[in-house]
């Protein structure tokens, strides 16, 4: 596996490839505002350079869970990692939830929407992507379960309790 | 849940659902505008200090940079109450105080100038402490406030403003007293709100005597207002709101942050995105009050409270934003809870050097009352009274009377909480949990359980204006025209929930403009749980305005008494003969709209109601303390949206709430003046993993308020909640508390089991 170093170092590499939500996007490297710089993070090229502002930035440090998003099926915190890293990786976003061609929402989404499972709002693109992760890795698992899988997800609000019955009803509607 | 009605009391998606899941909800960070650049502030690193010169030179060279200000560039306008503060100042008062403003292409252009910036400091004596920021010698920090204290006054609440509770002889209350307790508490944790989305704004100027700014607060109006005033009285602002990602009340305070932006947007003469980052969240912007007061209680035996006098400090940071209007509400809100015929309650607020202490939901109220229960509760406990009972017997009925934040006397017409007060003790198992005053509920090992109670109220669900459109169009569609920012109480749904439920329309054909100050007509917006009150009162209004000008034309059109005709779905109806029936479309033609208008006055005879029980285990060994349970009470009148009123309750674990008893606080290295912490990983916040099962009992007693009986209540849902929870540890534990929050160290001292620290409330 390619050390941060390695990456960095190799910067003749001047674009690189990520598969956003389906859709393949070739990105130079360089200080312009269409292109990557090698010290932005995934959530900043998401957000700036891509237009996808569904995913949110809290803390830009790791520690709120807001800017969660799929890298290859698995949740991660994308200010956590620069874009670089991210090089040929297949992302997910809110955006990219859902069927695109009907407008037909994901069960998780459609789950939120059915038991309010927000109030601000501001928190949910994460949370979403982070039961979305667990209920494709483990398809009916326990409140707590389910408690735990968020446990890394800050929401102010104190939404939990909604968003907890949204998981466990979207786990049953996905059976 | 009422049947009564087609959509009022149901559960409805709310309006903006499909945006908020699929992330297409716009934040002030997801928008951009064309030629934009990004602002950043140049912060102090010293708690008070003059500024002897400041180097832009190097900044101002840095490509990508268009302005860099600083206190000699900027125009002299000042902000707080009274105006007092500058946008820059030539001292800084606090770690994190603006020292210069840059604004360039991009984010990481302008942080980058920042680091160029040079500034020469002359180092000053701070003070972070009320009671030593008072004293003859302590240092200054506005040359307007001898002694750090604040003139009282709060325009905004009118001329007589109430800045004490002064009622009654409170010497011959005392000598009727068989119980008199004196004590101190302290409530200054500081606490942070901690919305997850940081503060941020954008400001663009067109010409000289227009602003557009793009705002994340609770009122766009009130943004318009105060920045008319702060710019001198002749600019025009137009506010557009957008998402509020979380405020609990905070980012109505964001009066500095956004005249910072629009200073970099005049120099640059281009709009200027100015996003806070967490940690300036943490460091300078609005935390909650600080709260300390010294207090004597008079009390009789059967608990009649005889005589209330004390000393209520506020420290509201190094600067005054409007906190008067806190002490105001807080100062009315006490006498909701206790029924007292004499007082004499002085409140004093005052600067130190610390970040901002400002609006948080709770307003004043909260923190008065945090600091004061626990020394009423020594008198209850003297007197060997059940808690709930004396909230019960003293909690304000209709009929009783307050002085309100105005200054004015009103009484109450609102209903009367004694049964939501009994069932909610009773789904709670008060009666069973409860052993007396410092006694455990249970024991078990090194484990003890203790059980407590709080109280909270707030007669401004009926506070300030609100002015609504209502447009009615031949589609059979209507349009709500209130500038209301949606800040996760769900009440722009609401509110066309009620449009809806007025003209009988499916939800889906009732649409609201957004929330813009030129397009929309006055509303103060979501504070104070007006939304359901107040706004809903003008919003009704309207739409029963612009439905009986449609009847009209119909009744020309049918020839028909208007009292005969009915609408639903977009159709007219003839209620003798529904036979008889015409789309709005034939009674409108396609060139007609029907524009009603309502408009609310305030209106404070209806006090809202919260009590909020506890349950808390407490391991002796270890000082720590797991919130078991909570319990809530409240009467609503109507519920609007079950689903939207439970996640406001709920809410009464986050924003500086509840968990405010045991471990949220802002903690501040005296040495130097800088908060520890100041980030997502230190600050402690109530995850997933640790929710305490929750039970809401919600009463519906029709309230005198407006067609649909109902009040709002979300503003106040975390305010007693810290007050049941010290009570609930005393309890476990056997000892008293009176410094917030009940960390482990505290308990175990107060235990004899370890030295503690200093109590952080009194020293300096
Ligand atoms: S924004 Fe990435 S974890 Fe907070
Ligand atoms: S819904 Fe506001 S923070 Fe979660």
């Amino acid at each position: 596996m390619k050390t941060l170093a390695d990456i960095v170092n190799t910067v003749e590499v001047s674009t690189i490839t990520l598969t956003v939500n389906g859709r393949q996007y070739e990105l130079e490297i360089g200080g312009h505002p269409d292109e990557v710089d090698p010290a932005h993070t995934l959530a900043h090229t998401l957000r700036e350079t891509l237009g996808l502002t569904g995913t949110k930035v809290g803390c830009d440090g790791g520690a709120c869970g807001a800017c969660t998003v799929l890298m290859d099926g698995k949740p991660i915190l994308s200010c956590m990692m620069l874009t670089v890293e991210a090089d040929g990786k297949s992302i997910t976003t809110i955006e990219g939830l859902g069927d695109p061609l009907n407008g037909k929402l994901d069960p998780i989404q459609q789950a939120f929407v059915d038991n309010t499972a927000f109030q601000c709002g501001f928190c949910t693109p994460g949370i979403i992507l982070t039961a979305k992760a667990l209920l494709d890795e483990n398809p009916s698992p326990t409140e707590s379960e389910v408690k735990e899988a968020l446990a890394g997800n800050h929401c102010r609000c104190i939404s939990h309790y909604h968003v907890v019955e949204a998981v466990m009803a979207a786990a049953r509607n996905r059976r | 849940m009422s049947d009564e009605y087609r959509f009022i009391g149901k559960a409805t998606p709310r309006g903006d659902a499909l945006d908020i899941v699929t992330g297409r909800t716009k934040f002030v960070g997801d928008i951009k505008q064309y030629g934009m650049l990004y602002g950043k502030v140049l912060r102090s690193p010293h708690p008070h200090a003059n500024i002897r010169s400041i180097d832009t030179a190097k900044a101002k060279r840095l490509r990508g940079v268009e302005a860099v200000l600083t206190h000699e560039d900027v125009p002299n306008w000042r902000g707080g109450v009274p105006a007092h503060l500058r946008v820059l100042d030539s001292k800084v008062r606090f770690v994190g105080d603006a020292v210069a403003l840059i604004a360039a292409r991009t984010e990481e252009i302008a942080a980058e100038a920042r680091e160029l910036i040079e500034v020469d400091y002359e180092v000053l004596p701070a003070v972070y402490d009320v009671v030593e920021a008072m004293k003859p010698d302590a240092p200054r920090l506005h040359a307007a406030f001898p002694g750090n204290v604040v003139p009282p006054g709060f325009p905004w609440f009118g001329p007589h403003t109430l800045q004490e509770v002064v009622i009654g002889d409170v010497e011959k209350g005392f000598e009727e007293a068989d119980i008199v307790v004196e004590g101190a508490c302290a409530y200054e944790n500081f606490p942070n709100p901690l919305p997850p989305e940081p503060p941020g704004v954008i400001a663009a100027w067109e010409g000289a005597d227009a602003l557009t700014i793009w705002t994340a607060s609770q009122g766009t109006f009130t943004d318009r207002t105060v920045l008319y005033y702060i710019l001198g009285r002749k600019v025009n602002v137009r506010a557009h709101g957008v998402a509020v990602g979380g405020s609990y009340g905070s980012k109505n305070t964001a009066w500095l942050l956004i005249v910072q932006a629009a200073v970099l947007s005049l120099a640059s003469g281009k709009p200027v995105k100015l996003c806070y980052t967490k940690e300036e969240q943490f460091a300078a912007f609005t935390l909650r009050l600080g709260s300390r007061i010294q207090a004597r209680i008079g009390m009789k035996k059967d608990g009649t409270v005889t005589a209330i006098s004390g000393d209520w400090l506020v420290n509201t940071g190094y600067y005054c934003a409007g906190t008067q209007g806190q002490v105001a509400v807080g100062c009315g809100e006490i006498q909701l809870v206790v029924r007292c015929p004499n007082w004499n309650l002085k409140p004093k607020v005052v600067c130190t050097n610390r970040a901002p202490s400002g609006i948080v939901r709770g307003y004043g109220g909260q923190e008065l009352k945090c600091a004061f229960l626990p020394i009423l509760t020594m008198a209850l406990e003297k007197a060997d009274l059940d808690p709930v009972e004396f909230f019960k017997n003293n909690y304000v009925k209709p009929g009783d009377g307050y002085y309100w934040r105005d200054g004015e006397w009103w009484v109450s017409n609102g209903v009367d909480y004694t049964k939501a007060i009994e069932e909610g003790a009773k789904a709670f198992g008060w009666k069973e949990k409860w052993k007396g005053w410092l006694k455990p509920t249970a024991v078990s090992g090194t484990k003890r359980i203790g059980v407590g109670v709080g109280v909270h109220g707030n007669a401004d669900v009926g506070e300030d204006t609100s002015e609504a459109y209502v447009r009615l169009d031949p589609e059979g569609t209507a349009t709500l025209y209130s500038s209301i920012s949606e800040h996760g109480t769900g009440q722009r749904s609401s509110l066309c929930k009620m449009v809806a439920e007025v003209l009988q329309l499916p939800l889906e054909r009732v649409s609201m403009t957004p929330p813009d100050s030129l397009a929309n007509p006055y509303e103060f917006g979501t504070v104070g749980s007006r939304g359901t009150f107040a706004v809903g009162s003008a919003v009704i209004e309207a739409t029963e305005d612009a439905r009986r000008k449609l009847l009209e034309l119909a009744a020309q059109k049918l020839d028909r008494p208007i009292e005969d005709l009915e609408t639903a779905d977009g159709v007219i109806y003839v209620r003798p003969t529904p036979e008889i029936r015409l789309p709005w479309k034939a009674v409108m033609g396609f060139d007609r709209t029907c524009l009603g208008h309502g408009r609310f006055e305030p209106n404070f005879t209806m006090p809202n109601f919260m009590m909020v029980f506890a349950e808390v285990e407490v391991d002796v060994e270890t000082g720590q303390v797991a919130l078991l349970r909570v319990g809530s009470a409240t009467d609503v009148g109507q519920i609007i949206d079950p689903l939207n009123l439970e996640n406001q309750l709920n809410g009464s674990l986050g924003s500086a709430g509840i968990d405010s008893a045991i471990f949220e606080e802002t903690i501040l290295d005296r040495a130097t003046g800088r908060v520890m912490g100041g980030n997502m990983i230190d600050f402690k916040w109530r995850t997933f993993a640790e929710l305490p099962p929750m039970q809401h009992v919600v009463l519906e007693t029709p309230f005198p308020s407006h067609r649909f009986k109902a009040i709002g209540v979300g503003e106040i849902t975390p305010s007693p909640g810290p007050a049941a929870v010290i009570m609930a540890i005393s309890n476990a534990v056997g000892v008293r508390f009176y410094d917030y929050p009940i960390t482990p160290d505290k308990i175990l001292k107060a235990l004899g089991k370890v030295q503690g620290r200093k109590a952080r409330g009194g020293a300096a």
